[in-house]
């Protein structure tokens, strides 16, 4: 069945409702979820697969089977199987707990419930149970289980709303409308009857495109994006609706642009893989050398010692002599591939990825949450990062908009002084205005200025003018939940602002699409709504015209600045100047800014206007227009009020940060859903754009063309002008050639803002290349409009061509592929999506904990790393080439040099716990300096501290180590005697000799590499020196002699040998040869050529007499004058549907509605009458919508 | 992590503020700078320098004597003799003059070296079996099968000891004499107390005895095919430096790292005189029992004759081996300093 459904291309999809015996012969995928790797019985077989893929698991099974033959076997068997058992079973361990994780999350996700008209009623069944042509119902706040038609809903019209925040991370409400035909179908026994057959699209991953049609009843409907829940969503301010599955499961849309699970490697993992190749290789060439010196060996000299040693039956000849003798020599040599290696590198990155959960500054105290490497393969890559892909809402910002300042009628209100008249940062401590007065307030709205409170107060008629166009002008629905007001607006800036005008006395209350009503200092008006002139992008602002209570007629706008003043009255021009500047302020300080006007309106001039403005909208050919000319005609000649401050609050530290990581050469990209404003004004705000920037280029074509041109043009105008700015500074180069400061000024920052549409193009084969060069060429790249499938493809684009590490950084489940993709993914936690944790590697609650977690964690690792590998290749080289040269010496017949017992040891006890506690303590420079010093990160991205040639440099000086460590004893000993006179010459003497040589040399050498001795260190040093002699002697002791007399033939050679003062002094020795050349090279090397690291370590050191005292990081001072005004949401408004009424609640839907309805609108009854009677001048439109609009509950009564 | 769990409020899952986890550990971090680490330098040069000049001292104090009798001499006509394995049950003696020019002063060690002798091939070295010569009865009567093809005889009885080492044992034997004024006199020699404590007492013993004796016990086993006598016969004056407890057997199975080794003989026995001082200069022979092959393996037999120092016999490659290192460590300790004094003194490059 597999096979059956791989081999079938859908090209189409035909889906049947409430047929499920149709629908089943397409075999379309169902609603269960699958992200796990293994079942139980898959398990053994597809793990061991993937761990004995690795090149050095393999070898070792090889070596393995190579043992076991009796004639070429060197080393006992147990020697290799051991260490290989442990690894296998470690790793095993680790994949099965994963992967188990992941069974759970799916399980949970594919047992949620949802109802489903199955057989004729409503049925609760699990997600995954759910099928292609099911009808299901969804209510208020669920997800939205997969993806769905629409059919129709508790709203009129067959509206509903959905939050997309999993999918776009767009948290604004979107509407949903179903086919007129479908909507009156609210009801279980119509649903059943309906037999509509859906054509549409395969499944594919456009989040923003859907084709099809619907047949029902003989007639097609056509479908489209609108009429679609997409699995992810949930849905809001909606009862309940219905819907018909489309896709299902792994075809869902929000599944599509999940990308595939890779399995990550670190850049270090694939140079290790390479290098055991290498050393594979190596080990043939000595193994054939061997092999040959024993078939001239064994012709020349081995014929005549026949007599004392006849060759067994196997020793046909001597060239298959030599041919044995390479294989026995591989057993013997493969110690160049430690072993323990593998399983000494998965222990590290546990280490790493535990000081990692365990950093108390990576711990966010509001939401309680501590950094998490999910993954603990990837540590050191996390050093080498070069490009940070970023999400924004919910990354970059906190996705709150906060009203935190304005300016009426020329008055500044919203900034604190002191009481010398200084402005005064605002902290967390700083006294918040008490909005207890006010009944209505918002409890989580704060604000500082006790002035403007004041101001309200005393009923200044500018300030209340002011409050009270924000509690009119805009599409905010407001709405009950648990006896308290709540706003639902299509853009937070929307919701920023009725909150303040709320809590300043103004509380937008209720409307109807004829009125608003609003409770003004404790009194509720209502006003009649006669238009809402709407928002769209061209016009950037946005009006309503309401009468009020006495009467009188007036337009309230509020809209860009830019756009305002020009259509102000001259009488406004004095105030227009004063807050013209007031608004360079505000945009100096990142703030979101909008004007606000207002204009009397006489009545007939209205009435007029208002039967131009019911043609018009009739109006079919040009009606945008129309309107258009139409609104700026009565929207000319007003009055500024003043303006608005919104703060788009960006997480904690999030400027520092990115300046941070810019001087670390780490490139941030911005991958935003946002529109292009919203981005750029981040962008702004965080200091990756600002005005001394060069050029920011904007990419927003439409066709191939021409997005090829702009980037083109682009890429030209950088490179003329880096010419230009390159021929300048070599004139200028002698005059200023050690002022580092004026060659920062002159070098030229460029930034790139792309959009979705542009994108798509320039992620074409034929662009792509052009695109990525002009973004390399750039300082900051944002690209906004982008599906989460488009994130993903920047990320491969980057990761293809560059060879750059990579890493994505985001919150939302459309954050999800892009984080699959990089090599690295973080996940902010701690907010409501799960999704991006849950792919991610990485996770923590704030963006400005990623500069922890790579200049310090991951420096700190790929650092540790390094030296790790370094000094293991160094050390292996260094123990095992030993038998390399004694081969010469012992006529090439794979004679070990060390006894078994050493060999087997060496790697595991007496060299592994210095080596470990170097890689997992070690520090170059603490982390204060790390943060201070970004420029110390880049050694990581260069791959300075281990690469081939790092590589190959210790691997020479293991060999060199290895050839001292042999010829110094064996010149020593060809001559040498005991102090009693009887020989010492012998084998296990000079094992001894040997071994114990080594083991210091290469303590004395982890001493050299280790920059940070901590108690552990030294324990572990000391410990394992001492360990090994315990271990000599207990293992040469008469005892175990006694009992393995086979094994422990060594027996008393330690005691007799090193009892020796001779043997000593050629240790001696051998040690200092060892090591006075390496410690001579590093100190030339460190004075000659001092690293960066050096440098930060000898401030460090010369600091360390003084108080370590807290950086203050000051907060990055922005430069911009630029000015943004963007409050809305970047569609078009809900003004429409407002004055529509389509999406207030009619007397229909209630009357469709359950029994637990009903108890509760015979209380609305009550409210309504209760307030009519402290209403003093309404006027309502019909009883229903007045019923429906007065949903409140009796506290909310002012 | 038990205990992060029962905590509780807003901090709970708050990690520990411990210096371990917060890689705070105090710690020493030195700098290997050129100032730092030239002190060091200087103090191994000069402690290098020390031992070199002390230890050519007492080099320069012992004396060394090599005869080599491979094909010396009357030897020669052995050296012929031996090429036949035919001729192996036959006896050959010869003898070979030489003469010490400056007095060996104090204890005198015999040794007899072998050039080319491979005692460190894999398969040689494995063909023992530890097991028996320890003396258990079971591997006295079936020896390991390491030991091929000198586990058992042609007609299948086991071999004790068994393998190639036991089996290609050094058989020559050597009477030294001294010619005085008076006539010629044999220098004693002392041919007990050759091996380590631990192999006589510990690694190697005799199977169990049960009041039997040695030949009942090492009954139903043969002699190794090269050997002319048994194990239990190996010195026929004393009856407790035979089987597998004998001191010349040990010696040789204590096997050497490289081709060109010797081994211990005897000591001079110094109670008597003109020996009580050592060995008087004068003329010397010696009478060698000329058993052991080498032409087969182009090998070279002799006798050594050394006194020894604090440190061992006479080794001339400790004493030039750390003047050399010491002379190097200074070179590099120059250059250091120079390189410190022109570039690291006031930190300048360490400047950021």
């Amino acid at each position: 069945m597999f096979l059956k459904c791989s081999l079938f291309v859908e090209k189409e999809r035909r889906v049947k409702a409430n047929s499920r015996e149709y629908n089943d012969k397409f075999l379309y995928a169902d609603n269960r979820i699958k992200t796990s790797k293994y079942n139980i019985f898959t398990f053994l077989p597809v793990n061991l697969f993937e761990q004995f893929q690795r090149v050095a698991n393999a070898y070792f099974v090889v070596l393995l089977i190579l043992q076991l033959i009796p004639e070429i076997s060197s080393l006992s068997w147990f020697t290799t199987i051991v260490p290989l058992v442990m690894v296998l079973v470690i790793t095993a361990v680790k994949d099965a707990t994963d992967d188990y994780f992941r069974h759970k999350s799916d399980q949970q996700v594919n047992n949620r419930k949802s109802q489903v008209l199955i057989r004729g009623s409503l049925q609760k069944e699990k997600w995954m149970n759910v099928r292609v042509g099911d009808i299901i119902k969804l209510e208020n706040n669920q997800f939205v289980a997969a993806d769905i038609l629409l059919l129709c809903s508790s709203e009129p019209y067959g509206l509903c709303y959905i939050e997309t925040a999993e999918l776009d991370g767009e948290t604004n409400l979107k509407a949903r409308q179903a086919l007129s035909v479908t909507s009156d179908l609210g009801d279980v026994s119509k649903l059943l009857n309906f037999d509509g057959k859906v054509i549409c699209e395969p499944p594919n991953n456009k989040l923003d495109k859907f084709t099809g049609t619907l047949n029902w009843r003989g007639n097609k409907y056509s479908l489209d994006n609108g009429k679609m829940l997409l699995r992810g969503c949930i849905l809001r301010n909606t009862e309940w609706c219905f819907g018909m599955v489309i896709f299902a499961g792994l075809q869902t849309k929000l599944m599509q642009n999940c990308g595939k699970t890779k399995f990550k490697r670190t850049t270090i993992d694939k140079l290790m893989n390479t290098l055991v190749l290498w050393i594979f290789a190596f080990l043939i060439c000595m193994g054939v050398i061997l092999a040959t010196g024993n078939t001239i060996w064994e012709t020349w000299i081995g014929r005549g010692f026949e007599m004392f040693l006849p060759w067994t039956k196997f020793q046909i000849s001597t060239v298959f002599s030599g041919f044995l003798t390479f294989w026995s020599y591989i057993i013997i040599l493969n110690t160049v591939v430690p072993i323990s290696l593998y399983v000494s590198v998965e222990v590290l990155r546990l280490g790493h990825s535990f000081f990692i959960n365990w950093d108390v500054k990576m711990h966010n105290r509001q939401t309680n949450t501590a950094a998490v490497a999910r993954t603990t393969t990837l540590n050191e890559e996390l050093g080498q990062v070069e490009f940070i892909f970023s999400d924004k809402t919910g990354t970059l910002t906190q996705n709150i908009m906060v009203f935190s300042k304005c300016s009426i009628n020329g008055t500044i209100y919203g900034d604190v002084y002191d009481e010398f008249g200084h402005r005064m940062e605002i902290t967390e401590k700083t006294a918040c205005v008490d909005f207890s007065y006010n009944l209505l307030s918002d409890g989580a709205f704060k604000f500082y200025d006790n002035t403007l409170v004041e101001a309200v107060k005393q009923k200044d008629p500018a300030v209340q003018e002011f409050f009270r166009l924000l509690a009119l002008c805009h599409t905010v629905m407001s709405e009950e939940s648990e006896g308290k007001l709540v706003y639902q607006a299509q853009s937070p800036d929307e919701a920023a602002l009725v909150t303040a005008a709320r809590n300043f006395g103004f509380a937008f209350w209720a409307r109807t699409p004829e009125s608003i009503t609003v409770c003004e200092m404790g009194q509720v008006v209502t006003y009649q709504l006669l238009a809402i002139l709407d928002f769209n992008n061209t016009r950037k602002r946005m009006s309503v015209i309401v009468r009020d209570a006495q009467g009188r007629l007036r337009l309230y706008c509020k809209g860009a600045d830019t756009i305002i003043f020009d259509l102000l009255d001259p009488s406004s021009t004095d105030l227009m100047h004063t807050t013209s500047e007031q608004l360079n302020e505000f945009a100096g300080e990142g703030l979101r800014t909008l004007a606000l006007a207002y204009k009397d309106l006489d009545e007939e001039y209205c009435d007029v206007w208002m039967k131009k403005f019911l043609f018009v909208s009739a109006v079919l050919e040009n009606r945008e227009d129309q309107l258009a000319a139409l609104y700026e005609e009565i929207e000319r000649g007003m009055k500024l009020l003043g303006a608005t401050a919104i703060e788009d609050k960006l997480q904690e530290g999030v400027p520092e940060t990115i300046s941070k990581l810019n001087l670390a050469n780490i490139k941030i990209w911005v991958l935003t859903g946002d529109k292009q404003e919203t981005a750029v004004n981040i962008g702004y705000s965080c200091n990756m754009l600002r005005d001394d920037m060069t050029d920011v280029f904007v990419v927003s074509g439409h066709t191939l063309t021409e997005v090829q041109q702009q980037l083109r043009e682009a890429k030209e105008r950088i490179l003329s002008l880096s010419r230009v700015s390159d021929a300048r500074n070599d004139e200028e180069n002698d005059m200023f050639a050690d002022d580092s400061v004026f060659e920062e000024a002159i070098i030229t920052e460029y930034a790139l803002v792309i959009n979705g549409h542009s994108l798509a193009h320039a992620l074409e084969p034929q662009l792509e290349i052009v695109f990525l060069d002009l973004a390399c060429l750039c300082k900051t790249v944002i690209c906004c409009r982008v599906t989460p499938m488009q994130k993903a493809q920047v990320v491969e684009l980057v990761r293809k061509h560059k060879r750059a590490v990579t890493l994505a950084v985001g919150d939302g489940a459309n954050d999800v592929s892009m984080i699959k993709t990089s090599h690295i993914g973080v996940g902010i936690s701690g907010q409501e999506g799960m999704q991006a944790v849950l792919a991610s590697d990485y996770s923590f609650a704030q963006f400005r904990y990623l500069q922890r977690l790579l200049l310090v964690h991951g420096r700190w690792s790929y650092f540790r790393m390094s030296n790790f590998l370094s000094y293991f290749f160094y050390k292996n080289f260094a123990f095992t080439l030993v038998h390399f040269w004694y081969g010469f010496f012992c006529g090439f017949s794979a004679q070990t040099v060390y006894d078994q017992w050493f060999i087997t040891l060496f790697n595991i006890v007496y060299t592994s716990l210095p080596v470990l506690a170097m890689g997992l303590f070690d520090q170059d420079v603490n982390d204060q300096n790390s943060l201070r010093h970004p420029s110390l990160y880049k050694s990581g991205q260069n791959n300075l501290f281990f690469n081939k040639r790092q590589f190959f440099l210790c691997t020479v000086h293991g060999m060199t180590t290895s050839f001292l460590l042999f010829f110094i004893p064996y010149g020593a000993f060809s001559v040498m005697v005991k102090e009693d006179g009887s020989h010492s010459s012998d084998q296990q003497t000079f094992s001894i000799t040997i071994a114990t040589s080594l083991v210091i040399v290469v303590s004395v050498q982890i001493g050299l590499d280790t920059h940070y001795w901590t108690a552990v260190n030294h324990l572990f040093v000391w410990g394992s020196l001492a360990m090994y002699f315990a271990i000599l002697f207990a293992m040469q002791s008469d005892g175990l002699f006694g009992v393995f007399s086979n094994i422990f033939s060594f027996v008393g050679a330690a005691r007799n040998c090193l009892s020796e003062k001779s043997v000593w002094l050629v240790i001696l020795l051998t040690t200092a040869v060892c090591i006075v050349p390496d410690l001579f090279v590093r100190s030339i090397r460190a004075s000659l050529f001092p690293t960066q690291t050096d440098k930060v370590r000898q401030l460090q050191q010369s600091c360390k007499s003084q108080r370590p005292e807290e950086q203050n990081l000051r907060r990055a001072r922005r430069t911009s004058s630029r000015r943004s005004a963007y409050a809305f949401s970047h569609q078009e408004g809900f003004g429409e549907l407002i004055t529509s009424g389509k999406n207030m609640r009619t007397s229909r839907v209630s009357s469709t509605c359950s029994y637990e309805r009903t108890a509760p609108s015979s209380k609305w009854i009550e409210n309504v009458i209760k307030r009519t009677n402290a209403v003093s001048c309404i006027s309502f439109g019909s009883p229903n919508k007045q019923h429906q609009s007065l949903k409140q509950p009796d506290r909310l009564n002012c | 992590m038990g205990k992060e769990k029962s905590k509780s409020g807003p901090l709970a899952r708050r990690p520990d503020n411990s210096a371990f986890k917060q890689q705070r550990l105090p710690a020493w971090s030195p700098m290997l700078t050129a100032s730092a680490v030239l002190p060091f330098f200087y103090l191994l040069a000069l402690i290098c320098m020390l031992l070199g000049v002390w230890l050519l001292l007492t080099v320069q104090n012992t004396q060394e004597m090599k005869v080599d009798y491979t094909e010396a001499g009357s030897c020669n006509l052995c050296f012929e003799m031996r090429k036949n394995v035919s001729n192996a049950g036959q006896r050959c003696t010869c003898m070979i003059m030489f003469s010490i020019e400056k007095a060996f002063k104090g204890d005198v060690f015999i040794y007899y070296g072998l050039r080319n002798f491979h005692q460190n091939l894999r398969r040689y070295m494995d063909s023992r079996d530890d097991g028996q010569m320890l003396g258990r009865k079971s591997n006295l009567k079936s020896p390991s099968s390491y030991c091929k093809p000198f586990d058992v005889d042609e007609k299948g009885v086991p071999i004790a000891p068994c393998g190639a080492v036991a089996n290609s044992m050094f058989n020559d034997s050597f009477i030294l004499t001294y010619y005085t004024i008076n006539g010629p006199t044999v220098v004693p020699l002392l041919r007990k107390g050759l091996t380590w404590y631990t192999d006589k007492n510990v690694k190697y013993r005799n199977p169990k005895m049960d009041n039997l004796t040695l030949p009942e016990v090492f009954e139903g086993t043969t002699r190794p095919p090269y050997w002319q006598k048994p194990v239990y016969q190996l010195d026929p004056f004393d009856p407790n430096n035979n089987g597998f407890i004998n001191d010349d057997l040990l010696v040789w199975m204590r096997e050497a790292a490289f081709p060109n080794f010797k081994k211990l003989y005897g000591f001079l026995y110094r109670a008597n005189k003109p020996f009580t001082k050592g060995l008087p200069a004068g003329n010397y022979s010696v009478t060698i029992s000329y058993n052991f092959p080498v032409q087969y393996f182009k090998g070279r037999k002799e006798v050594v004759l050394t006194t020894v120092s604090w440190f061992g016999g006479q080794n001339h490659f400790l004493p030039i081996a750390y003047l050399v290192t010491s002379g190097l460590i200074l070179l590099t300790a120059v250059v250091l300093t120079v390189v410190w004094w022109k570039f690291g003194k006031d930190g300048k490059n360490m400047a950021d």
